[in-house]
Formats: structure tokens, C-alpha cells, sequence
């Protein structure tokens, strides 16, 4: 692990990557100082291009484009990163178990995880948020359920190539009780897999949830980048700004993120270390 | 014949996903707070318990769950996906008018991104660790994180609001009354926009498989008998590995289908595009779950003859395959 972060440290694009991360979470911590009124409040004249006393403009409601990056970044980031933790867990729930118990369990719980990665991911995620009702919780549960078919298939296909192998095969001689061959041997050693894998359904999360959010479908009491451009699209042919500058802010932490997982992936990925 | 056989014994393991969905969608509807009767009895102004209890029967809300979920699976085996009250017309009817527009976004987008995704893929494998292999990867990278619906926008404020090349929205010019060819030219440059914004990020997918596939191929046996053999390096690359080198990228695109067809909703939405994906977004602004449900089946069903597509085309591709 130390050895992989030293070879992460080494990869300057995942460093870059990491670096605008910082400050996308520097700006959402100090967004309440920079921009005490909210995002929500009205700031100045509408559809005011950048200036210096807005640097990012104003939309058609008179609000600080700025102020609503900001905030949506805290947003994407929460939403991104309880949504990408909640299918990690999921999946490799799932995927242990299939991988750990083989058999008819296996056979059931995989046939399940590719119907779940056949289906339209988005359409589902859409129909789970209907239901529930639109809320930061209701998004997250959708994107969660829509993301963790890809962690099961990896951790059991990690599981099955780890079963045979001699540690574990000692292990279970040794009366080792399932949960703790799991806990103890199998996760640890695929730990690294997950990690790269999981940063990665970070940023897939982050475009769900504004893809979400410029269909309505997101807590219309929270600021994110998704509502901003859906709110802009409106004055498109005014104020380009409006939408402009929220989309930078997407491409620009969902291009960091993949960065970052790539990194985590060639520094941790003991497959790929060889190439 | 074998062949044959094959195709049947895969459009038969596709059966189940069919099922599978319509009872996801079975318990979709019960997780719904409220039911489709108290819904329409509180449209209806007059929500009395009695008048509700009425719908329910009418509906057969009333009956035990296990007979209401025999009776929705009949229905929807007869193409009968239940009945749109804001739009007053069958569900299966509203879908498959918007279908085509749809199946011809999502066949351009694919088109577009699988030809130039390989190209540029092979491109950047045979200039591996140049300048065009730089920018390449990062023009990939960049393209693999932009929302689809942001660069539809971003390419309607270029191209149709400053440079006016482009329709902003629509299918065709209907007031124009094109007919024959300049109807088709008509269409197609409404669809450019629509097509360039869902394939983008498919195409930066396809790119960075194409480059990893090619260089992997490059360390075969077969390509060092063929470079023994004193063939040229164009003959090896487009006569022995390109054929190779493009099964995963294939294998890529049958798996994201459903993926595409979640990105075309979004970007119909932008342009005004008539598909099932502007119908969802009507749907889903009206609160219409029965035509989400029934917009999420037929999707579902046009995801597996996707990958059906992509089964055979994998087959003729590679004869090795076989049942």
C-alpha cells in the first residue's frame, strides 16, 4: 500500500488530478465566508455578464453564479462520494457472498448483478427518484443502486481467483470461520482493486447526480451544478455564462477524479503494475 | 445452421432480463406512495372513499398481489404496458410513436463514435508515446468527463446562436415542407448536434479500448509470424489486427447500450429531440409514473436487441465463437 502511494505520487497527471480536487474542497469549505447570503439570495441585477464584483456573472433571478458553483460543489461532492461508498458496499456485499459461497447463491446473485448492468442505468435511477421523491437522500440511494453491479463483478471475480490459493486454503484447515476468512484474508487483498475502482464511481455518481439535477430530479432546496444549468438554460441566448461556468466546474472534478482513480489504479492494480 | 442455433440460444437467455424488468417494475409501482386509483380519484375532484374503493376495483387494485402481478405480466406479454391519463392514450402507443427518432439518434451517435473512436484509438497505438498519442489521451480524458447535456448546450450557443450552421431544436423544418433527399439533409442537420453531444463521450470510451486492445494485439504471436512472413506494417495492422483489436471495443459498445440510451433522455431533453427521452422528461414533469415504467421496459427491451445486434456482429467478426 505505502509502496503503491509512492507510485502514485510519482504520476504528475493524478497529482493534477489531485490537486484541483483540493481546491474544489477548499472552495466548498470556505464557501459560507466568500458568500455569507447563499446562492439562493438575490445579489444584484439579473443576467449580469462577469465582472469584477461577479466574477461568474448573474443568472435571470439575479443570483451570484459564483456563490452557486460553490455551494454545488458541496453538492456533487457529497452526493458523489456517500453514493460511490454506498454501492462499494453493496456491491462487495454482494460480491463476497458470490464469490466466497460459489454454488447456486453464486449463480443467483451474478445472474442478478447483469441484469442490473443491462437495464438503462439513468432511466432506473430517474424512476427510483419519482418514487421516492426527490431529496439529497432519494438521489443517493438512486445512483448508489444504479452503480454497484461493476464492485460486485470485481470483488468476486477477485474472491474466486484468491479461494484457491494456499493461505486461504490454510486458513480454512485451520478452522477459520467464514466471516473471518472474508474480513480477515480475502477483503484485505483486494482492497487495493476496490479503492481504484470505487474513486472511479465517484465521478461516474458526480454526472448522474447533475444529469439528475438538470431533469428536476434533485432537492430543490440544495444548490448544485446540474439545477444552475437547468435554471440557465432558459436565458441560453442572453447570458451564456449562466450555464457555462457550472459545466466547467462538472468537467472539471469529474476529469480530476478520473485522474486521481487512474493513478489509484496503475499504483494499486497488481495487474497492471507489470506493463 | 449451428449459427442459427446459437442466435437462438442467446435471444433465448434474453427472456429473463425481459421478465426481470417487468416484475422490477411490478414493485416499482407498489413502492409508489398511493395507487393509480387515489391518484385519479383526487384529479377527479370528487375523492370520496367510496368513489376511490370503485377505481380500485375497476383497476383490480382490490385483488390479492399475487393475482394482480399474474395479471400485469399477461397484459404486458400482449404489449399492453397500461393506459397514460395525462396524455389519454395507451402507454405501448405513446412509446413506439416516439421510437424511431430515438433509434435513429442512437444509431448516428454510435456510428459516429465507434468509426471515429477506432480510428483515433489506432491512431494513438501507432503513434504510442508521441505528441499525437498526447493529445489524443487528453482530448479523450476531457470528452470522458463532459456531461452530455452541458455540451449539447454549450454546442448550441457556438454553432446555432453565434454561427447559425445548425437548428437550434426539432426533427426537421416541418414549415419548409422538404420532400425526398432535402427532407433527409433536413433531418440530418438536426440530428448533427444531438448526435455529436450523446457520441462524444462514447467516442473517448471506444478511443482509450481501441489504443489498449491494438497494444495488446501488438505482442502476438500471429503479428510476428506475420511481420516474419515480410508483410508490410499497413497489410499486418489493417489486415490482421484491426479485426482482432475491435472485438472489445464491440464487447464495449453492447454493454454500454443502456448507458446510451439513459444519455439520449437527457440529451433530447436539450434539443427537443421527439424520442422516447423527451417523452420521459414530459412524463417525469407531469408525475406520469405509468409511462415511466413503460418508457423504462421498452428501453430495457431495446438494450437486449442491442446486445443481440452486437452478439451476431461478434460472431461474424470472430468465427471462433461458437455455441
Amino acid at each position: 500500500m505505502r509502496a503503491g502511494l509512492r507510485r502514485f505520487a510519482r504520476n504528475r497527471m493524478a497529482l493534477a488530478g489531485a490537486f484541483v480536487i483540493f481546491c474544489v474542497v477548499l472552495l466548498t469549505v470556505t464557501a459560507p465566508f466568500l458568500f455569507p447570503q447563499g446562492a439562493f439570495s438575490l445579489a444584484g441585477q439579473p443576467l449580469q455578464p462577469p465582472s469584477l464584483r461577479f466574477p461568474l456573472g448573474t443568472d435571470a433571478l439575479g443570483r451570484d453564479v459564483a456563490a452557486g458553483v460553490a455551494e454545488g460543489a458541496r453538492t456533487s461532492l457529497l452526493i458523489g462520494i456517500s453514493a460511490a461508498l454506498s454501492a462499494v458496499l453493496f456491491g462487495a456485499a454482494v460480491g463476497g457472498v458470490a464469490g466466497y459461497y460459489r454454488g447456486p447463491i453464486d449463480l443467483l446473485l451474478m445472474r442478478m448483478t447483469e441484469f442490473f448492468q443491462t437495464i438503462p442505468a439513468f432511466l432506473l435511477a430517474m424512476l427510483l427518484v419519482v418514487i421516492l421523491s426527490p431529496s439529497l437522500l432519494s438521489v443517493i440511494i438512486a445512483i448508489a443502486a444504479v452503480s454497484w453491479p461493476g464492485i460486485a463483478r470485481l470483488v468476486r471475480g477477485e474472491f474466486v481467483a484468491l479461494g484457491g490459493r494456499e493461505f486461504i486454503l490454510a486458513s480454512a484447515g485451520l478452522g477459520a470461520s467464514g466471516p473471518r476468512i472474508i474480513f480477515r484474508h480475502l477483503l484485505p487483498n483486494c482492497l487495493s482493486s476496490i479503492i481504484a475502482v470505487g474513486s472511479l464511481l465517484v465521478a461516474t455518481a458526480i454526472l448522474l447526480e447533475t444529469g439528475l439535477a438538470f431533469l428536476g430530479l434533485g432537492d430543490p432546496n440544495i444548490m448544485s451544478w446540474g439545477l444552475q444549468i437547468s435554471a440557465g438554460r432558459v436565458s441560453l441566448r442572453s447570458a451564456w455564462w449562466v450555464c457555462t461556468f457550472p459545466g466547467i466546474a462538472i468537467l472539471l472534478t469529474v476529469l480530476s477524479i478520473n485522474l486521481i482513480g487512474d493513478g489509484l489504479n496503475e499504483a494499486l492494480n497488481p495487474r497492471l503494475r507489470e506493463r | 445452421m449451428r449459427r442459427w442455433r446459437y442466435f437462438g440460444y442467446r435471444l433465448l437467455l434474453a427472456l429473463p432480463v425481459v421478465f426481470g424488468i417487468l416484475i422490477l417494475n411490478f414493485f416499482l409501482i407498489r413502492l409508489a406512495p398511493g395507487d393509480a386509483a387515489s391518484v385519479l380519484a383526487g384529479e377527479s375532484g370528487a375523492a370520496t372513499p367510496e368513489y376511490t374503493e370503485l377505481l380500485r376495483a375497476k383497476f383490480g387494485l382490490d385483488r390479492p398481489l399475487p393475482e394482480q402481478f399474474v395479471a400485469y405480466i399477461l397484459a404486458a406479454l400482449q404489449f399492453d404496458l397500461g393506459f397514460s391519463f395525462r396524455n389519454d392514450a395507451p402507454v405501448s402507443e405513446l412509446v413506439v410513436a416516439r421510437l424511431g427518432p430515438t433509434v435513429l439518434l442512437m444509431i448516428t451517435a454510435y456510428t459516429f463514435a465507434l468509426s471515429i473512436g477506432t480510428l483515433l484509438g489506432l491512431l494513438a497505438a501507432v503513434a504510442r508515446n508521441t505528441w499525437r498519442d498526447a493529445v489524443i489521451s487528453v482530448a479523450t480524458l476531457i470528452c470522458y468527463a463532459t456531461p452530455g447535456f452541458w455540451l449539447g448546450l454549450m454546442l448550441i450557443v457556438i454553432f446555432s446562436l453565434h454561427l447559425g450552421w445548425f437548428p437550434t431544436s426539432g426533427f426537421e423544418n416541418i414549415a419548409e415542407g422538404y420532400e425526398g433527399w432535402d427532407r433527409v439533409l433536413d433531418v440530418a442537420r438536426h440530428l448533427a448536434m444531438p448526435a455529436t453531444a450523446l457520441g462524444l463521450f462514447y467516442l473517448a470510451l471506444y478511443t482509450r479500448v481501441m489504443r489498449a486492445s491494438m497494444l495488446e494485439q501488438t505482442g502476438m504471436d500471429y503479428v510476428v509470424t506475420a511481420r516474419a512472413k515480410g508483410q508490410s506494417e499497413r497489410r499486418i495492422m489493417f489486415g490482421h489486427m484491426l479485426r482482432n483489436a475491435f472485438l472489445p471495443v464491440l464487447t464495449m459498445a453492447g454493454v454500454q447500450a443502456g448507458n446510451l440510451i439513459g444519455g439520449s433522455v437527457v440529451v433530447e431533453t436539450v434539443f427537443g429531440w421527439p424520442g422516447i427521452g423527451t417523452l420521459a422528461f414530459n412524463a417525469l414533469q407531469s408525475r406520469d409514473l405509468n409511462l415511466l415504467l413503460g418508457i423504462f421496459f421498452i428501453s430495457a427491451c431495446l438494450v437486449v436487441i442491442i446486445n443481440l445486434i452486437v452478439e451476431i456482429l461478434t460472431v461474424f467478426l470472430d468465427p471462433r465463437i461458437q455455441a
